[in-house]
C-alpha cells in the first residue's frame, strides 16, 4: 500500500519531468524557426522623391516589398489620410502588394488607378480598395519625412498620424 | 535460450533466426484478397511504384541540386537537366511522376469512396489514406518550390501569405513559416529540408499504418460483400481455388497488379519523354523574380479544386470578408473528405451504382469536382468568378447534405 | 466487358478535365500569336525590286556607316572597345559583317531609310520627342541607293560553316543586348548601359526556348509589339531562315538534351510495351487456375 502509492507518485513525478523535458524541446525547435537576427534588425530604404517624374510609378524595396511611390500632378487630387505631402507636391507612398493574395499591382497612368492581374482588383489613386476582392487599401509602409527624402522603415510623425486616423487597421 | 538446432540448408538457416517461413505467409502467400475485384484494385501498388521511383528520382536528383535561391534554378536547369548524364531523366521522372501520383491518388480515393471502403471497420484504413494525401499535397507544395522559377516563388507566396489571414497571430505567423518577411532564402531551406526528410518520413510511417490498418477489416471487393476469409482461405489451401472467394496476395493479387503496372507504365513513360508541359510549366522556367508577378498564377493541377474553393468567395457576406469566407472554406473542403466514415449514415457497403441515392451524390460530387479543376485554372474574371462561387457553395452542400441523404437512403433500403 | 467500361469512364472524366485545364485554360489565359510575318509587308517606303550596285554600296557604307559600324569581313574591325561604344551611343551598334545574311532585304531597306519606323519603336522615339534613336534615317537617300548598300552588306556577308551558324546568328542578332549564361555568354553591350538604353535590363535567354516555346518565339521575335505592347524590344527584321538559325541556337543552349530524350523515351517505351504484355500473359496464366 505505501510502496504502490510511492511507486504511484514517482511514476508521475517522472512523467511529469519527462513531459517538462518534451515542451522545453518543442520550444527551443520553435526558435529554430524563428527569422535569424539580421533580419529582424530594421532595414531601411531611402528614396529621394525630389527627382521622379509625376504620374510615372517608383517602385522602391523595403524589406523585400515593393514600395510605391507616385508623384502626383496639378490635376490628381490627394486623398485625406492616404496621400503624403512631400515639399510642394503629394505623393501615394504604399506598399505595392494587393492586399487580395499578395500580387503587385499595376499601375494605369492614364486611368489614375491600379489594377491587379491575379484577380481583376482594383485600387484609387490613393490605393484605396475600389473594385473586385481586395478586402482594404493598400498598406502603408512607416515612412519618414526628411527634407525631400522619404525614409523607409521609420515612424516619422506624418506615418503615426495616418495610422492613428485608419484607426490602426 | 531458444533452442537451435543444426541447419540442413542455408534457407532453412535464415529461417530459424528471422522466421522467414511464417513472414512470407503473413505478407505474401497466406494474404487473402477477395477474388471479385477489377484493375481498380490495383491503384495500391501502383501508388508504391509511383512513390518509390520518387524516392529514387529524388536521391539521384539530391546529388546535383543546390537549395540556395542563387544556385537553385541553375542547378536543376543547367546542372541536371544539361549536363548530368540522364539528369534530365531523372528530373522529367520526378516531375511527372509527383504530377501522376495524384492521378492515381485521385483514383484510389473516389474508387475508395464509389465502394463504401471507408465504413464498417474500415474507417482507420480511410483516415490513414486522407493522411497520406494530406502528406502528399505538402510534399508536392515543398518540391515544387525547389526549382525556384517564378511559380515556385508565387506559388509560395500566395500560399504562405493565406496563413495571414488566422486572426491575432496571422502576420507573425507567416514571418514565422517563412522564415523572413517575404519568401526568401531561409524559406526555400527549410522547405527543402521538409520535402527530402521530414515530410518522406512521415509519409513512410503513414504507409506503413495504411498497409497494417487493412489486415483486420481485409481488402474490399466489388459487391461490398462479407464473407469468412478464414474459411475462404482453407478452401483455397485444400486445392479448391475455383470456388473459393479468395486469393492470395502473392502470386495471384500482385500479378494482375503487374499487369495493369505495365500498361499504366507505358502511358507515364509517354509523359516523361514526349508530353510533360502539364506537369513542368514553362512559367517555371523562368527564373523566381520577387518583383515581377506572372500573369496567370495557378498551382499544380491536382490543387486546383481546393484553390478554387479558397477564391471562390470573392465579397462579403454578413460581414465576413471574402478572404476570410474562403479560408474557412478550404478549410472546412479538406475536412469533409476525413469526416466521410460519419458523414454516410447508411450501412450499407455496396457499390454506388447499387445504393439509390448515394449514386447521385457520387457523380454529382465528381462533376462537380472537375468544374473547380477547371475553372481553378482559368482567370477568375466576370463570368468566371460566379461560376466558382456557385461550384464551392455546391461542394460544401454535398458534403453537408450526405448524412441526410445516407439516412433516407438507409431508410429506404430497410437500413440493410 | 465490365472493366473496359470502367477504364472508358475514368479515361473520360481524366480526359475533360485534362482538356479543361490545359489546351482550353491556355487558349483563354493566352493571346492568339498571329503568324510570323516575313514579308514585313507593312514596310514600303523602298523599292526594293531595283537591282543594286554593289561598288557604289561600297562606297556610300564607307562614307557613311564606318562612323559608328564596324564590318570585320569587308577589313574594318571595331576602333574602340565595346564598353566605350555603349558610353558613346547607349547601346553597341552592330558589326555589319553578317547584316546582309541574316536581314531580310525589304526589312534591311526600310531599316535604312527609317530605323525607328522599321523597328516599331515609335512609341519610344516619338518624331519631336526627347530622346533620339542613335542612328539617324537615311530618309535623304534615293531608293537606288539604299538598295546600292544592301547589295553591297550582302556581298560582304561570310559563308558561315553549317555547325556554326546558329551561334554565328545568334551573336549577330541577339548577342548586343541579351546575355546567354548557359551558353557562356554576356551581352556584348555593358550591363548598365544596356538597363540604361533599354529602360529594364533585356533577359538572360538560356531557358527561353522552354519557358516560351518555338510558336510564341517566332511571333515575338518577327514583331516584339504584337505580343508585348510597349517593350523597348526592336522588330528584329530577321529572315526566316535566320530566324529558324536563332530558336535552333537556343534549343541548342536551352535544350540540349532532346535529342537523347526522344531517343531513349522510344527505347523505353518499346521495353515497357514487352514488359506489359509479358506481365500480362503470366496473371492470364496464374488467374486461369483460379477462375
Amino acid at each position: 500500500m505505501k510502496d504502490e502509492s510511492r511507486r504511484g507518485f514517482i511514476g508521475k513525478a517522472f512523467g511529469a519531468v519527462a513531459a517538462v523535458g518534451g515542451v522545453a524541446s518543442l520550444l527551443a525547435m520553435k526558435k529554430t524557426w524563428d527569422p535569424l537576427p539580421s533580419v529582424m534588425s530594421a532595414g531601411f530604404t531611402t528614396v529621394d522623391v525630389s527627382a521622379l517624374e509625376a504620374n510615372k510609378l517608383e517602385i522602391a524595396v523595403w524589406r523585400g516589398k515593393p514600395i510605391f511611390i507616385l508623384k502626383y500632378t496639378e490635376d490628381m487630387k490627394p486623398t485625406d489620410g492616404r496621400s503624403v505631402k512631400v515639399g510642394d507636391h503629394y505623393y501615394s507612398v504604399m506598399i505595392g502588394l494587393c492586399t487580395h493574395l499578395g500580387c503587385i499591382p499595376a499601375y494605369r497612368n492614364d486611368q489614375k488607378d491600379f489594377k491587379c492581374a491575379c484577380h481583376g482588383g482594383e485600387f484609387s489613386l490613393a490605393g484605396v480598395n475600389k473594385f473586385g476582392p481586395p478586402p482594404r487599401p493598400l498598406d502603408l509602409p512607416p515612412f519618414k519625412i526628411d527634407g525631400t527624402t522619404l525614409v523607409l522603415g521609420e515612424e516619422g510623425p506624418e506615418y503615426k498620424a495616418m495610422m492613428a486616423k485608419a484607426g490602426g487597421a | 535460450m531458444a533452442e537451435f538446432k543444426q541447419a540442413d540448408s542455408m534457407y532453412e538457416w535464415f529461417d530459424q533466426r528471422l522466421g522467414i517461413d511464417k513472414f512470407v505467409k503473413v505478407m505474401m502467400t497466406e494474404y487473402w484478397i477477395p477474388k471479385n475485384i477489377n484493375f481498380l484494385w490495383a491503384m495500391g501498388v501502383l501508388l508504391t511504384v509511383m512513390f518509390t521511383l520518387l524516392i529514387v528520382s529524388g536521391i539521384f536528383l539530391l546529388m546535383y541540386y543546390k537549395p540556395d535561391v542563387n544556385m537553385a534554378f541553375d542547378s536543376v536547369n543547367y546542372t541536371i537537366m544539361q549536363e548530368v548524364g540522364y539528369g534530365w531523366l531523372f528530373r522529367h521522372i520526378h516531375a511527372v511522376g509527383a504530377s501522376v501520383v495524384f492521378l492515381v491518388i485521385y483514383i484510389h480515393m473516389f474508387t475508395g469512396i464509389y465502394y463504401g471502403s471507408y465504413k464498417k471497420g474500415r474507417e482507420m484504413i480511410w483516415i490513414s489514406g486522407m493522411l497520406l494525401f494530406v502528406l502528399f499535397s505538402a510534399e508536392g507544395f515543398s518540391g515544387y518550390m525547389l526549382p525556384w522559377g517564378q511559380m515556385s516563388y508565387w506559388a509560395a507566396y500566395v500560399i504562405t501569405e493565406i496563413f495571414g489571414g488566422i486572426p491575432l497571430i496571422g502576420g507573425d505567423l507567416v514571418v514565422w513559416i517563412r522564415g523572413n518577411f517575404y519568401v526568401s532564402d531561409a524559406t526555400l531551406t527549410r522547405f527543402f529540408m521538409l520535402h527530402v526528410l521530414l515530410i518522406p518520413l512521415a509519409i513512410l510511417g503513414a504507409i506503413v499504418f495504411h498497409f497494417y490498418a487493412l489486415r483486420f477489416p481485409h481488402v474490399n471487393n466489388e459487391a461490398g460483400e462479407f464473407f469468412d476469409f478464414d474459411k475462404e482461405a482453407e478452401k483455397y489451401l485444400a486445392g479448391d481455388k475455383k470456388n473459393s472467394k479468395v486469393v492470395p496476395f502473392w502470386p495471384v493479387f500482385l500479378s494482375k497488379d503487374f499487369f495493369v503496372l505495365g500498361f499504366f507504365l507505358l502511358f507515364f513513360f509517354y509523359l516523361v519523354f514526349f508530353h510533360y508541359d502539364f506537369a513542368m510549366d514553362p512559367v517555371n522556367f523562368d527564373k523566381a523574380d520577387g518583383l515581377k508577378t506572372p500573369a496567370h498564377i495557378y498551382p499544380e493541377w491536382y490543387f486546383l479544386w481546393s484553390y478554387e474553393v479558397l477564391r471562390g468567395f470573392f465579397f462579403e457576406i454578413a460581414g465576413v470578408s471574402g478572404k476570410s469566407l474562403g479560408l474557412i472554406a478550404f478549410a472546412l473542403a479538406q475536412a469533409v473528405f476525413f469526416l466521410m466514415p460519419w458523414l454516410d449514415r447508411s450501412p450499407m457497403v455496396k457499390p454506388a451504382n447499387q445504393r439509390p441515392y448515394f449514386k447521385y451524390w457520387f457523380w454529382f460530387l465528381m462533376v462537380d469536382l472537375i468544374v473547380l479543376t477547371v475553372y481553378g485554372k482559368l482567370p477568375p474574371t466576370g463570368a468566371n468568378a460566379w461560376v466558382g462561387f456557385a461550384s464551392s457553395i455546391t461542394f460544401l452542400t454535398l458534403f453537408i447534405s450526405l448524412p441526410f441523404v445516407t439516412k433516407a437512403e438507409a431508410k429506404k433500403v430497410g437500413g440493410k | 466487358m465490365k472493366e473496359f467500361k470502367i477504364l472508358a469512364v475514368i479515361a473520360a472524366l481524366v480526359g475533360i478535365t485534362y482538356y479543361g485545364i490545359e489546351p482550353y485554360a491556355h487558349h483563354v489565359m493566352h493571346p492568339e500569336v498571329k503568324a510570323a510575318d516575313f514579308a514585313f509587308k507593312d514596310l514600303k517606303n523602298v523599292d526594293t525590286s531595283l537591282a543594286g550596285n554593289v561598288v557604289n554600296g561600297k562606297v556610300l557604307v564607307e562614307a557613311n556607316c564606318l562612323a559608328c559600324h564596324a564590318i570585320e569581313a569587308a577589313g574594318h574591325p571595331a576602333t574602340i572597345p565595346n564598353a566605350d561604344a555603349a558610353a558613346a551611343y547607349g547601346v553597341v551598334p552592330p558589326d555589319l559583317s553578317s547584316a546582309g545574311r541574316i536581314y531580310d532585304k525589304n526589312y534591311l531597306a526600310n531599316f535604312i531609310f527609317d530605323p525607328v519606323s522599321a523597328m516599331h519603336l515609335s512609341h519610344k522615339y516619338p518624331v519631336g520627342g526627347a530622346k533620339a534613336f542613335p542612328m539617324p534615317a537615311y530618309n535623304w537617300m534615293s531608293p537606288q541607293e539604299i538598295m546600292d548598300v544592301v547589295a553591297y552588306l550582302q556581298s560582304v556577308t561570310p559563308k558561315v560553316a553549317e555547325k556554326d551558324v546558329h551561334k554565328a546568328t545568334y551573336d549577330a542578332a541577339c548577342g548586343r543586348c541579351h546575355s546567354m549564361s548557359y551558353a557562356k555568354s554576356e551581352a556584348t553591350t555593358p550591363k548598365d548601359a544596356i538597363k540604361a538604353y533599354m529602360g529594364a535590363t533585356p533577359p538572360d535567354l538560356s531557358q527561353y526556348i522552354k519557358s516560351r516555346k518555338e510558336h510564341y518565339l517566332h511571333g515575338f521575335i518577327n514583331d516584339p509589339q504584337l505580343l508585348l505592347a510597349g517593350t523597348s524590344m526592336p522588330r528584329v527584321g530577321l529572315s526566316e531562315k535566320a530566324q529558324e538559325e536563332v530558336i535552333a541556337y537556343m534549343e541548342d543552349i536551352g535544350d540540349s538534351k532532346k535529342a537523347e530524350r526522344e531517343d531513349v523515351g522510344l527505347r523505353v517505351m518499346l521495353y515497357t510495351l514487352i514488359f506489359a504484355i509479358l506481365a500480362y500473359l503470366w496473371k492470364r496464366k496464374i488467374w486461369s487456375e483460379v477462375h
